[in-house]
């Protein structure tokens, strides 16, 4: 029972993680590899606005560092990545750089040590078929269910929404409609960094705010979306119930050290059986043509 | 207001140079071995130039090192299209092989860097091998995590002495050896690597970043040929760590460090990508730096980030395409 | 005899993408020698039939034959090196190498390397020669600085050409060509045709995929014609003009 109670949680939190990086890649076909970085930011700009500037409450810190974290993404598409599109050489290296730049001068900037914590939102814990769960996963597992929701009511429903689609779908044709390229792919970028600022706050209360947690959570978003199929969303929810019930088992029977190993041995099965990913199919076309 | 233009123009020497003519004079031969022959010679004789400087003597062999990993970066991302955004890979793998055969089996340096390149050149192209007929950024993207999740590994499995590392790895013999073991071998790997691409071998891997579904109609099997190309770049990468290995006489899990990833990567943007020479030059520039800014720590990281991010977005040739033209052309304002 | 030997045939080739049916059983054979014209209207499934059968997409069912050997779902590679070459409707030359480099390539593949060079050539060191031989057969001056030209430099006939020597240099026995002699003027055209002759005089059989039905018709012996996946007429050209569900088709479209 633990493990399935576990299992749910820790896959909403993996895709969670993971949302972020393929609504990017699904839409605007740019790797966001400084996300984990985004991740970190958000988190540490709650925690600035909570203890340093303004002591402010926690609701209003929370929506400000997410609308922070929202805008980077967005200037970060406005500002480079706007000026070497299409070139995939330079647009991975570019979001790389951008990432360690961030995620370093964090670390050089005093994120350091166990100092820097997020309180969760409600304290205290429930129980759930005989299973101990805070309250802080109960909140994760809801927000979670709540974000793809809105997501998908916001690309099926809303014209914002379904002009993404349509560039994620053929670019080309789109724009022969008048939808605008870049203006899609900085909402799309905003929204994808603002996800990662949201998945942060979520789940930065159960630990502690450091710098490895953005390269983990890099890993985890990339590790998630390569078995999904890069750019599949259906792809990305499937494999984080995979990973994340994997990982809670090895937890379980074997130690939590070897979490990594298996998001490792799980990417390099999919890549031999099944490259394109479990939901990978419809890819088919462009990927070989 | 005249509307100017800026207009190239080859000098008269660049054209009297091309083809057989090269050889017509010791002048056109100068124009074209001058360059090169300055550039070799400087770099032989550093070991010596900096007798004065003695702590600036150990910077030799890193800048070296960094240069030879950021030609194996150069080869893959600009003549066959595969960005490798964990050099560190290559290095750790090398590194740790070349201490397990030296301390393990009790290989002598003269064996254990060899097989250490070799063993570590096959076992990460077997690695590397699933996201190989995929397309470029699967590779970008594997390799980004492999030098993290093995940190990982080697962290929770506590082998290879874990987080303290592999002590006890034989030196280099002297200190002449170990500055022109990789003197010498980056200018091999420097040299070589330019003639390669240039053979028809070389072409076949240009057109595979150019245009990969034309050259699979021709017959060719892309993805051995990209087998290929990464089992070179990461010889090179592997005789970088086994090196590593043994001048500091360790191997610890900061083989697997970021700088081994990003600092090349850097170097290649900044020196100018696809010219080869150029990424040797770029981290002949940013090794020195670094050493300068050894104070600042992590925060090196974020200088070369940002350096990287301004040279892609705002000088994309880099420093050596840039000379290239002041040396080959002159330019100036023509009225439109 | 040796004019009827079927050297490819098709049969029953289908394919979907998601729910879309691009190909439905689609059969043909193609003689030795001949020029197969393939026609059809926009999103007839030509293109995809031409991947079917060269292994750039997988056939979700059917079989392709060549000279009695099935090759269905062969790697791309496998294809071409039995001999069967293509040109891809979208050119994409080798953009940073100049013209005759960009034959290189297929020249050092293992098929070129197997059958011999052009005219004693085709060891190492003189594929540049080999290479620039093609291009002057294939309509480049030789003297002119047009084959050293950067290939993204080239206008689009040469870019044309470029991607039919590049199907020549490894020699195939059979040639798809998908849709060369679209965005041509119609000069360009009249160059090319002779073009396509001569490679059918050197035994090549070429099989065409066009919109341009005029030229096609020239040249081609035979065509097919592919509606919304499905064949619906093969035949002589003349005849299967006159064709009434192939005229109903086209009506509308370009007409003949």
């Amino acid at each position: 029972m633990e493990i399935l109670v576990y299992g749910i949680i820790n896959s909403v939190i993996l895709s969670m993680v993971a949302l972020g990086f393929t609504l990017v890649y699904s839409i605007s076909r740019l790797p966001n590899f400084a996300h984990g970085a985004l991740y970190v930011t958000a988190g540490f700009t709650t925690w600035l606005f909570l203890n340093r500037i303004g002591h402010m409450p926690y609701p209003v810190a929370i929506i400000l560092s997410i609308f922070i974290t929202g805008a980077m993404g967005a200037l970060i598409y406005r500002f480079i990545l706007i000026r070497i599109r299409g070139m995939e050489i330079s647009e991975i290296i570019s979001t790389y750089a951008i990432g360690l730049a961030l995620l370093e001068g964090l670390r050089w900037g005093g994120l350091r040590g166990m100092t820097f914590t997020l309180p969760p939102f409600i304290e205290g814990s429930f129980q759930i078929f005989g299973v101990n769960v805070d309250y802080q996963r109960l909140i994760i597992v809801c927000c979670g269910v709540v974000v793809f929701l809105f997501l998908y009511f916001f690309t099926h429903f809303t014209k914002i929404g379904l002009a993404l689609r349509g560039i994620a779908q053929d670019e080309r044709a789109a724009m022969m409609l008048g939808i605008d390229s870049d203006m899609t792919a900085i909402i799309s970028l905003a929204i994808g960094s603002g996800l990662a600022g949201f998945a942060a706050i979520l789940l930065l209360p159960l630990g502690n705010i450091i710098v490895e947690a953005g390269y983990n959570v890099l890993i985890f978003a990339i590790a998630v979306c390569v078995i999904g199929g890069l750019g599949s969303w259906g792809g990305t929810i499937a494999a984080s119930f995979i990973i994340g019930f994997a990982q809670i088992l090895t937890e379980a029977f074997l130690s939590t050290h070897y979490q990594m190993v298996v998001a490792l041995l799980a990417i390099i099965v999919t890549l031999l059986i099944k490259p394109s990913g479990i939901f990978g199919k419809q890819k088919e076309l462009e990927e070989r043509v | 207001m005249e509307q100017m233009r800026k207009e190239r123009v080859d000098r008269g020497l660049k054209v009297r140079t091309e083809g057989i003519y090269a050889i017509s004079s010791y002048r056109e031969m100068a124009y074209l071995l001058g360059p090169r022959l300055f550039f070799i010679l400087a770099v032989l004789s550093l070991p010596f130039i900096l007798d004065l400087a003695p702590y600036w003597k150990r910077v030799i062999n890193i800048m070296c090192t960094y240069a030879i990993l950021a030609i194996s970066f150069d080869f893959l991302a600009n003549y066959v299209g595969l960005v490798c955004l964990g050099g560190a890979f290559f290095t750790g793998i090398g590194g740790y092989l070349s201490a397990i055969f030296n301390t393990y089996l009790g290989m002598p340096v003269y064996l254990s860097m060899p097989a250490a390149t070799l063993g570590g050149a096959v076992l990460c192209t077997l690695l590397l091998l699933p996201c190989l007929p995929l397309r470029g950024v699967y590779f970008a993207i594997v390799t980004l995590m492999y030098p993290l999740l093995i940190t990982r590994v080697i962290e929770a499995l506590n082998i290879f002495g874990g987080t303290n590392g592999m002590t006890g790895v034989d030196s280099l013999p002297n200190e002449y050896v170990e500055h022109y073991l990789v003197i010498l071998l980056s200018l091999l790997f420097l040299f070589g690597m330019r003639r390669f691409v240039n053979q028809d071998i070389g072409l076949v891997l240009r057109g595979v970043k150019d245009n990969d579904q034309s050259v699979r109609a021709s017959g060719i099997d892309v993805t051995s040929m990209k087998v290929m190309a990464v089992f070179i770049a990461s010889f090179m990468g592997c005789f970088s760590g086994a090196y590593m290995a043994h001048l500091y006489m360790w191997a610890g899990l900061s083989l697997f460090a970021l700088d081994f990833s990003i600092i090349p990567i850097a170097s290649v943007v900044i020196g100018g990508g696809g010219t080869l020479i150029g990424a040797v030059i770029g981290s002949f520039i940013l090794v020195p730096l670094s050493e300068l800014l050894r104070a600042f720590g992590t925060f090196r990281i974020v200088i070369y980030s940002v350096a990287l991010t301004a040279f892609i977005v705002f000088k994309s040739e880099g420093i050596m395409v840039y000379l290239q033209r002041k040396y080959h052309q002159f330019e100036r304002w023509v009225k439109i | 005899m040796i004019e009827d030997e079927v050297i490819l045939s098709v049969k029953n080739i289908s394919k979907t993408f998601g729910g879309l049916k691009a190909l439905m059983d689609v059969s043909f054979d193609v003689k030795r020698g001949e020029v197969f014209g393939i026609i059809g209207p926009n999103g007839s499934g030509k293109t995809t039939l031409i991947n079917c059968i060269t292994g750039f997409v997988k056939p979700g069912s059917g079989h392709v034959i060549f000279k009695g050997r099935e090759i269905t779902g062969w790697k791309p590679h496998r294809i071409a090196h039995i001999g069967i070459a293509r040109t891809f409707q979208i050119m994409r030359p080798y953009y940073s190498l100049p013209a005759y480099k960009n034959l290189i390539i297929p020249l050092w593949s293992p098929r070129a390397k197997k059958i011999g060079g052009w005219r004693g050539g085709g060891r190492h060191g003189d594929r540049d020669t080999v290479a620039v031989d093609i291009l002057e057969e294939i309509g480049f001056e030789r003297d002119s600085r047009v084959p050293y030209k950067i290939a993204s430099t080239l206008p689009t006939g040469y870019q044309k050409r470029l991607e039919l020597a590049r199907c020549i240099a490894i020699r195939p026995e059979i040639i798809f060509c998908d849709e060369v002699f679209s965005g041509l003027s119609m000069s360009e055209i009249a160059g090319m045709l002779p073009l396509i002759e001569k490679m059918k005089m050197d035994g090549m059989t070429i099989i065409m995929v066009e919109h341009r039905l005029r030229e096609l018709f020239r040249v081609a012996e035979r065509v097919m014609v592919l509606n919304f996946g499905e064949k619906i007429a093969e035949g002589r050209p003349d005849t299967v003009i006159e064709d009434k569900r192939v005229k109903e088709a086209y009506l509308g479209s370009e007409g003949v």
